[in-house]
């Protein structure tokens, strides 16, 4: 009985998690229409429901009403696995990640390694979706990106080596709380080159402009999703967005003191600003880095497949270990208020 | 040093923030839209739109089938047809134009001496079954009768660059 309630407990945690992240999914479409629209001297969507953001409601249901076609020469098993494969990553990986002070599902030790696991396991489904749809495009697609994926998580992984370096734990929550001050004492300053090639690299990670050679419409059609239609298309959207608010939720808890307001511990405007939940500052960091994504989509072109691969292996892993090498530095003196 | 000031160039990411910038000031320099049904653009007093046939303040008809438009017409959209009235004055019996031939140049305007064959500021129209594109005299000269005020201001406006 006590192990049914703990694991209702643990649904209704889950869905209270799962919910916010889908919707935030929903909201980040119809934002980047609208954002990318202005930033083009557009309207964007302004149509369907309140000024056009119910828009991601008629987008889903017309997907959904839409045929699932599955190509006759597909792999038929790993065609529909995909999907799956896809957005399971990106919304496990949301388990570790503490929404505000004590707000985690799971509160691990080894957190850290977790969602590079997971962040690391999304690229199966984009190189089975490539592999079962039996379609050049869809193959070359799912190279692409699979490389692109591969190469930028070295760089990744090495500056979040940075991270737990300056924190001192795998713990993710622990990481949070060595940042505890206001917005000089979180990581990003000390740490500003790691986090700029973090940065650099979760958008790479994702697939998004400009890295998004995975889906060059102009030469491989739609990349690895080419074959995919109706709901089995919405779920890989779906994944490459829940991504995006990942890598997002990431940079905010790694970079930028998770749940902590960018005034706490200061005298005064610390504690007139401390009724606010920290849910509030962790969502308003996420949504500056999401916006990031879309200000980046709507500047930038795309680039050329071996520019990515010469920025990934030649500029940010040098960089990251070049910054590893000066930040143990820091930590064996003991610099300023980080270490 | 200029490759030195290039290699710190790229590696800062200067261009990608100027390029971020210049977006970033767009995101907030307002729209160019025109929502169409609901606003429209503003018009010119020479707007070519829909044809019509106008007529003196008495109600005679301007046109005196000099056929100078059926001639000038270079998609050979007009075809006029005239006889002698009892009066002596020499009339169209038949003035067609074709709108899918017309290209809405004006040169029937231009070479109109007595302007009667003018392009209206109409350029909502359609037409729902074969032929209703030709339209004749008689719907010619009712849109010149509906617009007349219109037409007569427009023309008035641009009479001083005549």
């Amino acid at each position: 009985m006590a192990q049914l309630w703990e694991l209702s407990l643990i649904m209704i945690q889950i869905t209270a998690l799962i919910i916010p992240v889908l919707l935030t999914v929903a909201l980040m479409t119809v934002a980047e229409r609208k954002i990318i629209g202005k930033m083009q001297l557009r309207q964007g969507p302004n149509r369907v429901g309140l000024n056009g953001w119910l828009q991601p409601i008629a987008d889903v249901l017309k997907l959904i009403m839409k045929e699932a076609v599955l190509p006759s020469s597909a792999s038929k098993g790993l065609f529909i696995v995909a999907p799956l494969l896809s957005i399971m990553p990106a919304l496990a990986a949301w388990a570790v990640l503490p929404v505000a002070e004590g707000w985690v599902i799971a509160d691990v030790n080894a957190g850290l390694l977790y969602v590079l696991a997971m962040a690391s396991l999304g690229v199966y489904g984009v190189i089975v979706a490539g592999w079962a749809s039996n379609s050049k495009y869809a193959l070359l697609g799912a190279m692409r990106a699979g490389a692109q994926v591969v190469s930028y998580e070295i760089a990744m992984g090495f500056a979040l080596v940075g991270v737990l370096m300056a924190a001192g734990s795998l713990n993710i929550s622990a990481i949070v709380e060595a940042q505890a001050g206001p917005i000089w004492n979180w990581f990003w300053l000390p740490l500003l080159p790691l986090f700029l090639v973090y940065w650099i690299s979760g958008v790479a990670e994702t697939n998004r402009l400009p890295f998004d050679v995975a889906e060059g419409e102009s030469e491989i059609v739609a990349g690895f999703h080419v074959e995919y239609s109706g709901i089995a298309f919405a779920i890989f959207f779906l994944a490459e967005y829940a991504n995006m608010v990942l890598i997002s939720g990431l940079a905010a808890i790694m970079f930028l003191g998770g749940w902590y307001s960018p005034v706490h511990g200061l005298p005064l405007i610390g504690p007139a600003l401390a009724w606010v939940p920290g849910v509030i500052w962790f969502g308003l960091k996420t949504s500056f880095f999401l916006f990031c994504y879309i200000w980046f989509r709507g500047t930038f072109p795309r680039y050329r497949y071996d520019q990515i691969m010469r920025l990934g292996w030649k500029v940010l892993i040098p960089v990251t270990v070049v910054w590893l090498i000066v930040e143990s530095v820091f930590v064996i003196t003991g610099f300023g208020p980080w270490f | 040093m200029q490759a030195l000031r290039e290699f710190f160039n790229s590696f800062l990411l200067v261009e990608l923030l100027k390029g971020m910038k210049l977006t970033g000031r767009h995101l907030f320099s307002g729209r160019f839209t025109i929502e169409y049904p609901e606003e429209k653009a503003p018009q010119s007093p020479r707007f070519r739109g829909l044809h019509a046939l106008r007529r003196y303040p008495n109600g005679e008809e301007r046109c005196i089938a000099c056929k100078l438009c059926e001639a000038v017409c270079p998609a050979l959209a007009i075809t006029i047809e005239s006889e002698e009235r009892e009066d002596g004055t020499r009339r169209t019996t038949r003035y067609d134009i074709d709108l899918f031939k017309c290209i809405y140049c004006g040169f029937c305007e231009e070479s109109c001496p007595v302007d009667s064959i003018v392009e209206t500021r109409i350029y909502e129209y359609h037409f729902e079954n074969r032929g209703e594109q030709i339209i004749n005299k008689e719907q010619l000269l009712a849109i010149g009768d509906l617009y007349e005020p219109q037409l007569a201001r427009d023309r008035a406006m641009d009479a001083p660059y005549r």
